[in-house]
C-alpha cells in the first residue's frame, strides 16, 4: 500500500477545514482572460481564493463564477467594487448564509477490500452518497451537501485509506425568486 | 464605404479615423507592419508621428489627451515594442487618461509557443489598463476599436490596449465597419443620474458649515465642471484647494484659491484641511500624498465625496456623504440647493496663514529652480501649457506656476513617472500648435526620454524644453538629507552631458542660464524663439530642498515649512 499517494486530506488527521470567509457570485462575459482579471483583483489585495467554480451560464455568452475567498474582511468591500468595475463583469454579489443555498460535491476514492466494503457502503448511505466506481480493492463515493456535511463525511471515511478526494468548492444560489 | 475589399489592418485604421482620432504615435516592427502599411493604403486624416522609443509614444498620447481631454492612439510592434509601453500605460491608468494602444502580435497559431518577439502583452498589461483585448477574429476589429474608444473615454477614463496578431490584421475583412457594441457589463450612462437624496443631505450638511473647504481633483476637470465648481465656491464663499492633477480647474489666482495641498502643498491649504469643519471633495481619489495619515485626516470635519468611480468611495477615507457620478452633473444638482455661508472669519484666518507662510525662495547664493519657474510664470502670464517630470522641480513648478485653466498642467501624479514630461509636451504641442508649451524636467528625468528631441525637432515643435540641472536626483537626495542622515546613495548624476551641446547635436538651439541675474533675459530670448524647439539649460543650486513638506504617511499637522533643526524620524509612508 505504500505506493499510494494521497493528494489531500491525510487519512489519519482530521480534514482541513478550508472555511472560506466569504462567497462571491460573479456573472461575467464568457471570454478568455476574465478569470485572470478577477484573480488579480484578489491577489493584489491579499485575498486567497479558497474555492472556485466556473461554468457557462444559461446564456452561453456569460459564465458564472462562485468564488470562496478569505482575507481581511475590511478589504472585501473594495474587492467587490473593483471586481464590479471590470468591463467583463456583469455583476458581483456576496452571499450570506441566511439568504442562500450552498452545496458542494465531493468524490472520495478509498482503498477498500471486500471485508471493509459493507462498512464503507453503510457510511455512504448515511450521507446520502453514491458509489460511482467499485473495484475489488477500491471504491469511489460521491456525496453532495453543505460544507460541514462534506467535512463530516471525510472524517468518517478517514477510517479507510483515502487515496484521493476531489471537492468542487461551494456552489451557491440565493433563495427565493430573484436571480443572482 | 468603399467597395474595395479591405484587410483587417485597413479596417482598423478606417475605424480609428471614423472615431475622429487625430494623432497616432508609434514605432514599427515585424508584427505591426501590416497595420503600418494600412496607414499608407487607406485615405485617412489620422496623422502618424514616428517616435524614438515606445515609452515616448505612450507619453505623447498621454500629453495630447491631458491637454485636450481627447484620446490619441499608439501603434507599436509585439514583444519588446509592446513591453516598452507598460510604464506609459501605468502612468495613464493611474491618472485616468484616455488612450488606445495597438500592439502587433505574432500570428495566432504561434501564440504561447515563445515565437520570435512574442510576449503575452494581454496578460502583462491587465493591471495597468482599463481594459484590453487580444483579437482573434479579423471581422471583430472595428467593433473592438469602437468599444475601446468608448471604454477609454467614458466613465472614469483610462487606457485600453488592443493586441492584434499579424494574421488577424493581414486577413481579408468581410464584416461590418460600424457594428453594434457588445458591452453588457459596462454602462457609464448612469454616471449622470445623481442620487437626489444624497444631494439634499449634502446641501443640509453644507448649510451647517462654518469652515468649509472645497478640494478640486482631476475628476472635476475631466467632467469639465469648471463653471459649476466656481459657482459653488463663490456662492458659498468657500476656499478651494486642488490636487496636483486638479491644478487649473479652479483658477489658482482666484482670491478663494489656496493652491495645491498635500505633501508639498501650501501650508495654508494644509492648515485649512486641519481646521475645516466641512470638506467637499470633487473628483479627487484622496491619494496618500494628500491625506498623509488617513486616521488623522480632516479629523474634525464632515466629508462629502463626489466621484464617478464607486470604488473610490470609502477606499482611503470614509466620507459622511457619497455622491457617485459625473462631477459636472453632481455639482449642477448641488448648486440648486446652496446658499452663501458666513465664512468671513474663516477666510480671514486663512488669509493670515497665507501671509505667514507664503511660498518664497532665496534669490542669493546661486540660481534656484523656483526662480526659473516663477519667472516663466510671469513672462507667460500663466497661460502656457506646462508639463513636468517628477522630482523637486515638479513640486516647485506646481507651487510657482499657477494655473488658471483646465488642461494646462500635465504631470504624472499617481505613478510619478520620470521621463514623462518632455514627450507629454510633444503631444500637447501637436494638439495646440499655437500655444506656448513648456516642458520642465530635472536633469535625471530628462535623460530618461531625451531621445525624443529628434521627434520634437522633426516636427519643428516650438516647445521650450527647460532642464533644471542640480546634478542630482534631487528629490531622493532631499529624503536622504532629511531622513537618512544625509547619506547620499545613488543620487549623484556625475556624467551629465552638456545639455546645450546635446541639443545642438539634434540641431536644436539652446540658452544656458547660470546666474539669477540672467534668468529674465535668457527666458525672454527662449520664449521669443518659435521656429522649433529650444532647450533652456539652467544650472541650479545643488542641494536646495522643497518646503513645505509633510513626511510620507505623517499627519498634516506634522508639516514642516523649513529645514528642521533636529534629525527627523524615517517616514512611515511608502513614498
Ligand atoms: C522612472 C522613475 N524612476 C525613479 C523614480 C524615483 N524618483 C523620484 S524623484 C527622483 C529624482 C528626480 O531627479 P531629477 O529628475 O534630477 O529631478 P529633481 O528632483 O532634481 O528636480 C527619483 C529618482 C521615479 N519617480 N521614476
Amino acid at each position: 500500500m505504500n505506493s499510494i499517494i494521497t493528494t489531500e486530506t491525510p487519512a489519519t488527521a482530521a480534514p482541513i477545514r478550508r472555511g472560506a470567509l466569504h462567497t462571491l457570485s460573479i456573472l461575467v462575459n464568457n471570454e478568455p482572460g476574465v478569470l485572470m482579471r478577477i484573480c488579480q483583483v484578489f491577489s493584489r489585495r491579499g485575498f486567497n481564493i479558497d474555492s472556485l467554480v466556473v461554468s457557462e451560464g444559461r446564456n452561453a455568452n456569460f459564465s458564472r463564477m462562485t468564488i470562496g475567498i478569505s482575507g481581511n474582511p475590511d478589504g472585501l468591500d473594495q474587492i467587490i467594487k473593483q471586481v464590479s468595475k471590470l468591463i467583463d463583469v456583469i455583476h458581483c454579489f456576496e452571499h450570506t448564509s441566511d439568504d442562500s443555498v450552498t452545496k458542494e460535491l465531493i468524490m472520495i476514492k478509498i482503498a477498500c477490500a471486500e471485508a471493509e466494503r459493507s462498512q464503507a457502503l453503510h457510511i455512504t448511505a448515511h450521507f446520502d452518497g453514491k458509489t460511482v466506481d467499485l473495484t475489488p480493492s477500491s471504491m469511489i463515493v460521491m456525496i453532495t451537501g453543505d460544507s460541514p456535511k462534506i467535512d463530516a463525511a471525510v472524517t468518517m471515511f478517514s477510517q479507510f485509506q483515502i487515496i484521493e478526494t476531489v471537492r468542487t468548492g461551494k456552489v451557491v444560489m440565493a433563495r427565493g425568486e430573484q436571480p443572482t | 464605404m468603399s467597395t474595395q475589399p479591405l484587410d483587417g489592418a485597413q479596417a482598423l485604421i478606417k475605424t480609428l479615423d471614423d472615431l475622429g482620432i487625430e494623432y497616432m504615435f508609434g514605432y514599427s516592427g515585424g508584427a505591426a507592419i501590416p497595420i503600418f502599411d494600412a496607414l499608407e493604403t487607406i485615405k485617412t486624416k489620422l496623422k502618424f508621428v514616428l517616435v524614438r522609443h515606445e515609452q515616448g509614444a505612450v507619453h505623447m498620447a498621454d500629453g495630447y489627451a491631458r491637454a485636450t481631454g481627447k484620446p490619441a492612439a499608439v501603434l507599436v510592434t509585439s514583444g519588446p515594442g509592446a513591453g516598452n509601453t507598460v510604464t506609459g500605460l501605468m502612468t495613464a491608468m493611474m491618472d485616468s487618461v484616455p488612450m488606445i494602444v495597438i500592439s502587433g502580435q505574432t500570428v495566432t497559431w504561434m501564440l504561447g509557443k515563445d515565437a520570435f518577439q512574442e510576449a503575452d502583452i494581454f496578460g502583462i498589461t491587465i493591471p495597468v489598463v482599463k481594459h484590453n483585448y487580444l483579437v482573434k477574429d479579423t471581422n471583430s476589429l472595428p467593433r473592438i476599436a469602437r468599444e475601446a474608444y468608448h471604454i477609454a473615454t467614458t466613465g472614469r477614463p483610462g487606457p485600453v490596449l488592443i493586441d492584434v496578431p499579424k494574421d488577424v490584421s493581414g486577413a481579408a475583412f468581410t464584416g461590418d465597419l460600424n457594428p453594434p457594441f457588445n458591452l453588457p457589463g459596462y454602462d457609464p450612462s448612469g454616471d449622470f443620474k445623481i442620487d437626489r437624496s444624497a444631494i439634499e443631505e449634502a446641501a443640509t450638511l453644507i448649510s451647517q458649515a462654518k469652515r468649509p473647504v472645497i478640494l478640486a481633483g482631476q475628476g472635476a476637470m475631466i467632467a469639465r465642471a469648471d463653471k459649476e465648481l466656481r459657482y459653488l465656491a463663490e456662492t458659498l464663499h468657500a476656499p478651494v484647494t486642488s490636487t496636483l492633477l486638479g491644478k487649473g480647474v479652479f483658477p489658482e489666482t482666484h482670491a478663494l484659491s489656496l493652491g495645491m495641498l498635500g505633501m508639498h502643498g501650501t501650508a495654508y491649504a494644509n492648515k485649512a484641511m486641519i481646521e475645516c469643519d466641512l470638506l467637499i471633495n470633487v473628483g479627487s481619489r484622496f491619494d496618500d500624498r494628500i491625506i498623509g495619515n488617513p486616521s488623522k485626516f480632516c479629523a474634525t470635519a464632515k466629508i462629502i465625496h463626489i466621484d464617478i468611480d464607486p470604488a473610490e468611495m470609502n477606499k482611503m477615507i470614509k466620507p459622511d456623504i457619497c455622491i457617485v457620478g459625473d462631477a459636472k452633473a453632481a455639482l449642477a444638482a448641488l448648486n440648486e440647493h446652496i446658499n452663501p455661508l458666513p465664512t468671513a472669519d474663516w477666510l480671514s484666518k486663512l488669509d493670515g496663514y497665507k501671509k505667514k507662510y507664503p511660498l518664497t525662495y532665496k534669490k542669493q547664493g546661486g540660481l534656484r529652480m523656483q526662480q526659473v519657474i516663477d519667472e516663466l510664470y510671469e513672462l507667460t502670464k500663466g497661460e502656457a501649457i506646462v508639463s513636468t517630470d517628477v522630482g523637486q522641480h515638479q513640486m516647485w513648478a506646481a507651487q510657482f506656476y499657477k494655473n488658471s485653466e483646465s488642461f494646462h498642467w500635465l504631470s504624472s501624479g499617481g505613478a510619478g513617472t520620470m521621463g514623462f514630461g518632455f514627450p507629454a509636451a510633444i503631444g500637447a504641442q501637436l494638439a495646440h500648435p499655437k500655444k506656448t508649451v513648456i516642458s520642465i524636467s530635472g536633469d535625471g528625468g530628462f535623460q530618461m526620454t531625451l531621445f525624443e528631441l529628434a521627434t520634437a525637432q522633426i516636427h519643428k515643435l516650438p516647445i521650450k524644453i527647460v532642464v533644471l540641472n542640480n546634478h542630482y536626483l534631487g528629490m531622493v537626495r532631499q529624503w536622504q538629507e532629511l531622513f537618512f542622515e544625509n547619506r547620499e546613495s545613488g543620487v549623484d548624476l556625475i556624467g551629465n552631458p552638456d545639455f546645450c551641446k546635446l541639443a545642438a547635436a539634434y540641431g536644436i538651439p539652446s540658452v544656458h542660464i547660470k546666474r539669477p541675474a540672467d534668468v529674465t533675459r535668457m527666458l525672454e530670448k527662449a520664449l521669443a524663439y518659435n521656429d522649433g524647439p529650444i532647450l533652456i539649460h539652467a544650472e541650479c543650486v545643488k542641494t536646495d530642498n522643497v518646503f513645505p513638506m509633510i513626511p510620507a504617511g505623517a499627519a498634516l499637522e506634522d508639516m514642516i515649512t523649513e529645514a528642521p533643526k533636529q534629525k527627523m524620524a524615517k517616514p512611515i509612508g511608502s513614498t
